[in-house]
């Protein structure tokens, strides 16, 4: 059972996933904060932009704070290959255009729902909100479909 | 108005070793791996199910028992809420989220992350963001 659900085992994807909520929880015992990651994309956009939306509190309040976090999350990932990622660089296969353009939608559409996988799926749903539920049962649809259609273009 | 700059020595160090246990986590579970988060979206493996899982149980307790024990974060401040509202933008914003991570394999925390694990290729997709983030900020200013 185990093998077919989990082909490449499952302790790492566990921990992993114990690890990052412990993230969330320590930033919030420490100082109170709710860490999204979608938000940042907006927040750094108000260092450079004069317009009204950027330059909301939330965002000029929380921009230093959101990169400090950000930069973290490259300083944490680079501890994790540095002692178990064997040397060698990861990489993908993924076509860069494939990157970009789902990238554009991934900010457009996180930024527009107010939250991302992280933002809905940990934080929100971490504080019970209906809303981030609904949020997470709509894009895990809608990226269910596109990732099955993408694999039904390539010939299956 | 620029509380950011005013943050103490201890609060910069917890958010930025907040932001590397989450780092750590999502090179752990290979989130960082485009392909990873595919094979879960395409139904060929269930590991993104207890990546999530794993996360919000601890989330969870942190934000439901925290205020109950402490009167306040331990280094000042107030415990923050997370606001979502029931409205189009939220359902709409989200689709077309699924549709671009459904694309791409990326979604926020691993564009960032994956850098620190020399994942170049998902500069790409971090453009992308900035640019969709950029575009949705711009529009709701008009």
């Amino acid at each position: 059972m185990t093998s077919t659900l989990f082909p490449l085992g499952w302790v790492h994807y566990l921990s992993g996933g114990l690890l990052i909520g412990s993230g969330v929880a320590l930033l919030f015992l420490l100082t109170g904060r709710i860490g999204g990651m979608s938000t940042v994309f907006s927040s750094t956009w108000s260092f450079v932009s004069r317009a009204s939306y950027f330059q909301q509190e939330r965002f000029t309040g929380s921009r230093v704070w959101r990169l400090i976090y950000a930069a973290g999350l490259i300083g944490g990932a680079a501890m994790w290959w540095a002692s178990f990622g064997g040397g060698q660089r990861l990489s993908t296969g993924v076509p860069a255009w494939q990157l970009l353009v789902g990238g554009l939608l991934v900010g457009y559409g996180a930024r527009l729902s107010n939250g991302c996988t992280s933002g809905h799926g940990i934080c929100g749903l971490g504080s019970l909100q209906v809303p981030s539920l609904a949020a997470v049962l709509t894009f895990m649809a809608t990226a269910f479909a596109t990732a099955q259609a993408v694999v039904a273009w390539n010939g299956g | 108005m620029e509380r950011g700059l005013n943050m103490r020595a201890s609060q910069v160090l917890a958010v930025l070793v907040s932001g590397m246990l989450f780092g750590f986590g999502l090179a752990l579970s290979t989130m960082v791996s485009p392909e990873v988060v595919l094979s879960f979206l395409q139904w060929r493996d269930a590991g993104l199910m207890l990546v999530m899982g794993g996360a919000l149980v601890v989330t969870l307790l942190a934000y439901r028992f925290g205020p109950l024990v402490l009167k306040r974060p331990l280094l000042g401040g107030e415990f923050g809420h997370h606001v979502a509202v029931m409205d189009r933008d939220t359902l709409v914003g989200a689709a077309i989220f699924g549709v671009g991570w459904g694309l791409c394999g990326v979604c926020p925390g691993p564009a960032i992350a994956g850098l620190g694990a020399g994942q170049v290729e998902l500069l790409w997709a971090l453009a992308g963001i900035f640019a969709g983030a950029g575009l949705q900020g711009w529009q709701a200013s008009r």
